[in-house]
């Protein structure tokens, strides 16, 4: 029955925009776009912590096994340091992620009911791993003095392991947005659930490569931009150069394995969800020998995209292999079943050209040194690095732009219509305004407390935190006496 | 026999999961707020030790605790969809408060933390998080008798009941203040049982008092579920009055009177069991309706196939989570309670 409504509202709906026939069921389309508006600010806010909860357990967990190898307290130092840093972001992460959470429920009551029961399954899997994160992440910031160097070394991996699990569960039951599988419709009920097949549907691995990769490419660009300024205002010690140089060349590594791992979800997205591919690529007209527009403004009137470079054949190559591969574009689809265009060819344009930056700022830096023979970034290079800070989070942001702005207008493709999952409780807009606000008080409570960490010095020349070995044994034998 | 309606089938068993998640809510994430209520409440002479004293006992934990409620959720939108949306749909506007006052709490909870220092921040922060741990068990509350009260109402999917008075009347308002007190006893039961001296004596106090407020709280609850929640009304009398009520009081009373004779350990024992008994109490009153009374959790199971394997889920979850829990609370609510920076900050890094 959902299908056949869905089909009757989509023909009702004015074609390549928002808009909502406003007779149906009291939702008007101020309504659809407050939620729209409140659940992309809300993901959009959220998305950030989440990246720093897969890549930040991971530095901590390589800075601190470097102190227990090297015995360089500058690693230590690190370790120490982005704890600090991420038992602030965690919780943040926390609670917004609580908001995302009830708000899948608040504003998308109907595609819950109708997605819960067959894509619940990760989700479920991902309440474990954040439980494990959670629970490990407590050990390891408020266990420094209650636990051995190794033993605290070692509750930090659940945290990494786990928040890379958490991650890519979520994504997984986003990937069954774009490729829906799992569940039959019968006379519009539906039947034959498979939740392992609604989890690992075909979108769900390339996507999950692509997150996990692009959260530990954020976060190292992001950190290393920090230690970048530091060294641009004179403050070259070990400390700053141990943390530079880890992750310049972690970066690196990532940024490269990004590409590879984007070029897999392009063709992903070529083959199957070839609405999207046309509009993330700005292409309106079929053909073969079709060129890579790189830039430009799609102009949904005029059907074309304006003022972009073009690459002859680039687009027929990168899509099928060859200059003769025929690639739809827009034209090819009915107006209500296409997204528009704009923000989803800016935002690929922006993901992809700051993945491009970050390989080449990062290669330039390293292949230096490396001539060089020792670690000595030059002023130029420094200050590209402090300008892509914030590249990779943007990139994913662009990213994320791309994947769920490109699926519209369906919330499960070809399934169910975005317009038809709102929920009926009117007042969206104040809804979304309270929201928005609340996220701004957060967002400058942190950066504020961030920035007063960022100005502390370094614990470099503090003790190790931890509990002293003899202690160790002499808590043992009092509590075997005991 | 009482029970002789209930079908022990796959969706009870999922039923059951859901109630051990708010239960262990309850136990766990309530007297975290708890925690909260007392740092606004704080009084006397040791009024900041009080307010560290608290931060210090959740500061480790109080992220994992808080993970209880996301269990349920995703419980909720994984096994029995229909009350998840209907519940969103419902209970809108607490909801949002709801979660205005989770981001609250938690956020402001880590910013006093990291900024003690700076006695505007630390002040308007503590207040802050105290007010959110305050207001949030309230209306967590009310969301429950909304949810018994039997006031929520659907046709043919949709809901056809007022966004707010189902929420907003006397039964869910005092169930909403009895969450609230539960919390409060259950914080200081706790914090009784890991601090000495004076400050011991400072939560026994509270402890008491919130005691005698929730004992003259349920005395008007009771009454009024008659004409405001009959399906619980009825299924109290039919199904529990000689099983789970008097245990329930006697679980209750033996707290009181465990705090009253310093017998601290026990008092917290008792007080978990009482809120475990008082929450599976409502459960079974209300069985078999999820939301009363258009609602039930044969109507809202989702598919078998997905209840098994959310079951496996759940299996093969539980096998990871309960050591690594056991491991949080062994490490931090030991023989040794944890010592944390000032106002709960981590131990990385002092200043």
């Amino acid at each position: 029955m959902v299908t056949e409504q869905v089909w009757l509202v989509g023909q009702a709906s004015c074609p390549g925009s928002l808009s909502h026939d406003a007779s149906d069921g009291g939702t008007t389309l101020s309504d659809l776009a407050a939620a729209r508006w409140q659940m992309g600010t809300s993901l959009g806010f959220h998305i950030i912590f989440a990246a720093l909860g897969i890549g930040l357990p991971l530095m901590m967990v390589i800075a601190e096994g470097l102190y227990l190898r090297t015995g360089n307290s500058a690693w230590l130092a690190l370790a120490r340091r982005w704890s600090k840093a991420f038992a602030i972001l965690f919780a943040v992460g926390a609670v917004s992620g609580t908001i995302l959470s009830f708000e899948l429920g608040l504003l998308w009551p109907d595609f819950m009911e109708y997605a819960g029961g067959i894509i619940g399954m990760p989700f479920s899997a991902e309440g474990f791993a954040f439980f494990i994160e959670a629970i490990f992440l407590g050990i390891y910031l408020y266990g420094w003095s209650h636990l051995t160097p190794v033993m605290h070394w070692l509750s930090g991996i659940p945290v990494a392991i786990a928040g890379a699990l958490s991650g890519i569960f979520v994504v997984a039951a986003n990937a069954w947005m774009n490729s829906p599988a799992g569940f039959d419709i019968v006379n519009g009920e539906v039947v034959n659930v498979d939740p392992i097949a609604a989890m690992f549907n075909d979108a769900w691995f390339q996507q999950a490569l692509h997150m996990t990769l692009a959260a530990y490419t954020a976060t190292a660009f992001g950190m290393a931009g920090i230690y970048a300024f530091g060294y641009l205002c004179g403050r070259r010690d070990r400390y700053h150069t141990s943390a530079l140089k880890l992750l310049v060349r972690i970066g690196l590594a990532l940024a490269v394995c990004q590409a590879i791992s984007g070029d897999i979800s392009a063709r992903w997205v070529a083959e199957n969800q070839p609405v999207k591919f046309a509009a993330l690529e700005g292409h309106f007209e079929t053909d073969t020998n079709v060129g890579l527009t790189i830039g430009g403004w799609p102009d949904p009137e005029a059907r074309e995209t304006k003022w972009g470079v073009q690459i002859p054949g680039m687009l027929s190559v990168l899509a099928g292999g060859d200059v003769n591969t025929e690639v739809k574009g827009l034209n090819a689809y009915p107006l209500n079943e296409q997204p528009d265009p704009r923000p989803v060819h800016l935002g690929f344009q922006v993901m992809v050209g700051l993945g491009v930056t970050m390989i080449f700022v990062s290669l330039w830096t390293v292949f230096t040194s490396w001539r060089g023979k020792r670690f000595a970034p030059t002023r130029w290079q420094l200050r590209a690095l402090v300008a892509l800070t914030p590249a990779g989070f943007i990139a994913i942001e662009a990213g994320w732009i791309v994947t769920e702005v490109g699926r519209q207008p369906w919330i499960i493709q070809d399934v169910m219509r975005t317009e038809d999952a709102v929920t009926e409780v009117p007042g969206q807009f104040a809804a979304f305004g309270g929201f928005t606000l609340l996220y701004a008080i957060l967002a400058v409570a942190l950066t504020w407390l961030l920035l007063r960490l960022a100005k502390t010095p370094p614990p470099i020349d503090q003790p190790p935190p931890y509990l002293a070995p003899e202690s160790a044994r002499r808590k043992e034998s009092a509590n075997a006496v005991g | 026999m009482p029970w002789d309606d209930v079908t022990f089938d796959l969706a009870f068993v999922h039923g059951a999961i859901l109630l051990t998640g708010v239960v262990l809510y309850a136990v766990f994430g309530g007297a975290d707020f708890g925690g909260g209520i007392w740092d606004l409440f704080a009084s006397g002479p040791r009024k900041e030790d009080q307010r560290r004293e608290i931060a210090r006992a959740i500061g480790p934990i109080w992220e994992a605790n808080h993970v209880w409620l996301i269990f349920v959720i995703v419980l909720t939108f994984t096994v029995f969809p229909p009350v998840f949306s209907t519940v969103s749909t419902a209970l809108y506007i607490p909801l949002s408060i709801i979660l205005v006052g989770i981001t609250f709490r938690g956020g402001a909870f880590v910013f006093r933390a990291y900024a003690s220092d700076l006695t505007a921040a630390r002040t308007g922060w503590g207040r802050v998080f105290a007010v959110a741990s305050t207001i949030t068990p309230i209306v967590l509350g009310m969301c429950a008798g909304a949810v018994a009260s039997g006031d929520i109402r659907l046709e043919g999917g949709s809901v056809t009941s007022s966004l707010i008075t189902p929420w907003l009347s006397p039964f869910p308002i005092v169930i909403g203040l009895l969450a609230l007190v539960t919390c409060a006893y259950l914080a200081a039961v706790y914090l009784c049982v890991e601090t000495t001296g004076d400050l011991r004596e400072d939560f026994r106090k509270r402890a008491l008092i919130s005691g005698a407020v929730f004992t003259f709280l349920s005395l008007i609850a009771f009454p009024l579920t008659r004409g405001e929640a009959p399906v619980i009304w009825d299924g109290m009398w039919d199904r529990e009055i000689v099983t789970i009520v008097p245990i329930a009081i006697l679980a209750a009373a033996g707290s009181g009177l465990c705090v009253l004779t310093r017998r601290f350990k026990l008092a917290r024992m008792l007080a978990v069991a009482w809120v475990a008994l008082i929450l599976m109490g409502w459960a079974l009153a209300q069985y078999p309706y999820l939301i009363v009374p258009d609602l039930t959790v044969d109507e809202a199971a989702a598919s078998d196939a997905m209840l098994k394997a959310a079951l496996w889920t759940y299996v093969i979850g539980a096998i990871f989570l309960a050591p690594a829990l056991y491991l949080l609370f062994k490490i931090f609510k030991g023989h040794n309670p944890a010592a944390t920076g000032d106002y709960g900050a981590s131990t990385g890094e002092l200043h």
